[in-house]
């Protein structure tokens, strides 16, 4: 067993993939300082050299579809935002080249690069360094969504996405990134057999989450489970797209109430598309209590910390809200 | 060019009508690599032909953006490119895919939507591919495939390759943000890219003057610092000569190249139209000009002059080429359409 934070997990994948795969490489802005990217890349320039952790202009369009036209070539690009955010301006390459490439080309070349963007939010930062896009990404068919909760998911799922040979977007959160674990030796697994996965198991609600939500989720059981008596089934989706939704299924099925804990804001949210996709697959009647979404509201996020700490979830609420809805 | 005033004069001169329309100079030429070049550039203008035609009569669906009149372009710079480099087109291609590789039927079956075509019947003809040929694949985004053909040249050189990148664009992708930025990454990162405006003038609708400073574009080359070349894009030996001191350059670690060639489309923006009636700044009097200039026709005459070919051996090609179009568009249009199951089974990568 290795002991590792969620922030060095990535590096440890990054290391792994740079050890065993010559054609991979990374690149984006802030890669030679340690000031972009925390702790998920220290020194690896220094290791693998500056060819292969390459630290670019301030071009986030032209380097990502650079990432695209290498990677239908054979190469396992990496591209890091060190905001999602500031990937704005690479729309077009993920979303009209990378996530339609295979369809309307016949599968005759793939672009298999995985794009590494960062949710950093918080400490006053406001409305353009803090949001999180998850659900943006996930409606475009092509594209795979990937968020992972848990210290060996950051890891695995990062080895995961850069060995699948469709675009993936990996989405790890700055919030997680203290969080510790011991992990096993990585195993490579393949990214299109993952499925979102029942964390704790539990009677009364499932509540589903996904990266920093699920931390929130398995915070919320605890306290739900210790002052309310509440047993929650807590699922953490970890593959946002293609969504799989057998296990949120059987879970609503058995606790016949749901809770989404979401980061993104409310409407046309990924919170909503877990609900439909539960709702639409059991029996009418099922549920015993409405179906919950938890997310931030449908506003821009401030920078003031009074109205940061309105703008953000935090466990109590989470609990008291869920205490009132099963009620 | 030794400053951006005489490289505009220069523009103002490629950009008249009525300039340019004598032979071209095919001194030094290899006399059987023009007349490849004349072979492929009537193969493509026929091609061209016949798309229009169809897609008059209905037959063909959807949009078909045509190069006639360009295809000197392509052509000559083909001649220096080898299947492993790597081509990336945009939504007029055609004649960028036929260069590399004259593969008529499976163009036509790409285009009639049918399983058998260079994309599977995925993309018809503003999504073409052919990785045997070197290209990579063109899509309609203007200025899509830019900063794809910088990661190729990347992938290329990455790999201790010799192999390079070439983007096709047009005057109009010159005005899309995302190409200043791949001029500026590829000249950072020196990849092994060749980038090819074929500058006919017009995007759309709308002539380079109004939607420029200047008919030229090469001044962005200028302000990226990459070595730049403006060619008379309908002089194939000119493009040949130029494309060739360049991507030799190219392939032997200098960076990024940037050629410029002036030419004109015979067709409108789209389809069978010549659009002398919606375009601002297109009449059927500078269509007429440069008719004079077409670049099949100054190269036969200058071929004809020399006594390289005659007019026998000019019929015997269009012969070839005639019944070529016949064969491939009659198998065509027998051929399948896709299983309907491939709609949502290609949506991520298979092999099949």
């Amino acid at each position: 067993m290795i002991k590792h934070s969620y922030g060095t997990a990535i590096r440890s994948a990054f290391e792994y993939l740079l050890e065993n795969y010559p054609e991979c490489f990374i690149i984006g802005q802030g890669l030679w300082s340690p000031w972009y990217v925390g702790n998920t890349m220290t020194d690896l320039d220094k290791k693998y050299g500056e060819h292969r952790i390459i630290d670019t202009p301030v071009s986030e369009a032209a380097v990502t579809g650079l990432a695209v036209g290498a990677s239908l070539c054979g190469s396992k690009p990496i591209v890091v935002h060190p905001r999602i955010d500031f990937m704005l301006y690479a729309m077009d390459p993920v979303v009209n080249q990378a996530a339609k490439w295979a369809h309307m080309t016949g599968g005759s070349s793939n672009p298999g690069l995985t794009v590494r963007c960062i949710i950093n939010r918080g400490g006053e930062q406001g409305a353009q360094h803090s949001q999180s896009l998850h659900s943006w990404f996930a409606h475009i068919p092509g594209l795979r969504v990937v968020m992972p909760y848990s210290v060996e998911d950051a890891r695995d799922l990062l080895i995961a996405s850069v060995l699948c040979k469709d675009p993936v977007i990996f989405i790890d959160d700055n919030w997680l990134y203290k969080e510790e674990s011991e992990l096993n030796p990585i195993t490579e697994i393949k990214l299109s057999t993952i499925e979102p996965k029942v964390i704790t198991e539990g009677t009364d609600v499932t509540i589903v989450g996904s990266s920093y939500s699920t931390k929130l989720a398995v915070d919320a059981a605890n306290l739900l489970k210790l002052n309310h008596g509440i047993s929650s089934e807590v699922i953490d989706l970890r593959v946002l797209s293609p969504l799989n939704s057998k296990n949120i299924i059987n879970s609503v099925l058995k606790t016949k109430n749901l809770i989404v804990i979401d980061g993104g804001t409310k409407t046309s949210g990924f919170a909503a598309e877990i609900i439909t996709s539960a709702v639409e697959s059991i029996p009418e009647c099922t549920l015993s209590s409405k179906p919950l979404r938890l997310t931030l509201p449908d506003c821009p996020a401030p920078t003031s910390r009074v109205l940061e700490d309105a703008y953000y979830p935090n466990v109590s609420n989470i609990v008291n809200k869920i205490v009132t809805n099963l009620e | 060019m030794n400053s951006i005033d005489k490289l505009n004069d220069f523009m103002a001169l490629l950009a008249e009508p009525k300039n340019y329309q004598n032979n071209i100079d095919i001194n030094g030429q290899s006399p059987d690599q023009l007349l490849d070049f004349l072979f492929s550039m009537i193969l493509i203008r026929r091609v061209e032909e016949k798309l229009a035609k169809e897609k008059e009569n209905g037959v063909i669906g959807g949009p078909v953006h045509l190069a006639a009149g360009q295809e000197a372009i392509p052509v000559a710079i083909s001649a220096n490119l080898t299947k492993n480099d790597r081509v990336f087109g945009a939504h007029r291609s055609h004649s960028h895919l036929l260069a590399l590789k004259p593969t008529v039927y499976e163009l036509f079956a790409e285009v009639l939507g049918k399983n058998t075509g260079l994309s599977k019947g995925m993309g018809g003809s503003m999504h073409l591919t052919n990785t045997d040929s070197g290209f990579i694949g063109s899509v309609p985004i203007v200025s899509g495939t830019v900063p794809l053909a910088v990661g190729a040249s990347f992938d290329a050189k990455y790999r201790g390759s010799s192999d390079i990148g070439v983007a096709y664009l047009g005057d109009g992708a010159m005005e899309e943000g995302i190409v200043h930025e791949s001029l500026n990454l590829a000249k950072v990162l020196k990849t092994p890219t060749l980038f090819v405006v074929e500058n006919n003038l017009f995007s759309s609708h709308m002539h380079i003057s109004l939607r420029q400073p200047n008919s030229g574009t090469s001044r962005f080359a200028f302000a990226n610092d990459i070595e730049f070349s403006v060619v008379d894009g309908n002089d194939c030996a000119e493009v040949f000569n130029t494309s060739k001191y360049l991507i030799d350059k190219i392939r032997k670690g200098d960076g990024p190249k940037f050629i410029e060639a002036v030419t004109y489309r015979h067709y409108g923006h789209v389809d069978w139209r010549k659009d002398v009636d919606v375009g601002v700044n297109r009449s059927e009097k500078d269509l007429d000009n440069w008719m004079k200039r077409d670049p099949i026709l100054r190269l036969t005459n200058s071929l004809l002059e020399k006594s390289l070919i005659n007019h026998d051996g000019i019929l015997e090609v269009e012969d070839n080429v005639s019944s070529l179009i016949q064969d491939s568009w009659s198998k065509a249009l027998d051929d399948s359409y896709p299983d309907l199951n491939k709609l949502k089974t290609r949506v991520y990568y298979n092999h099949d």
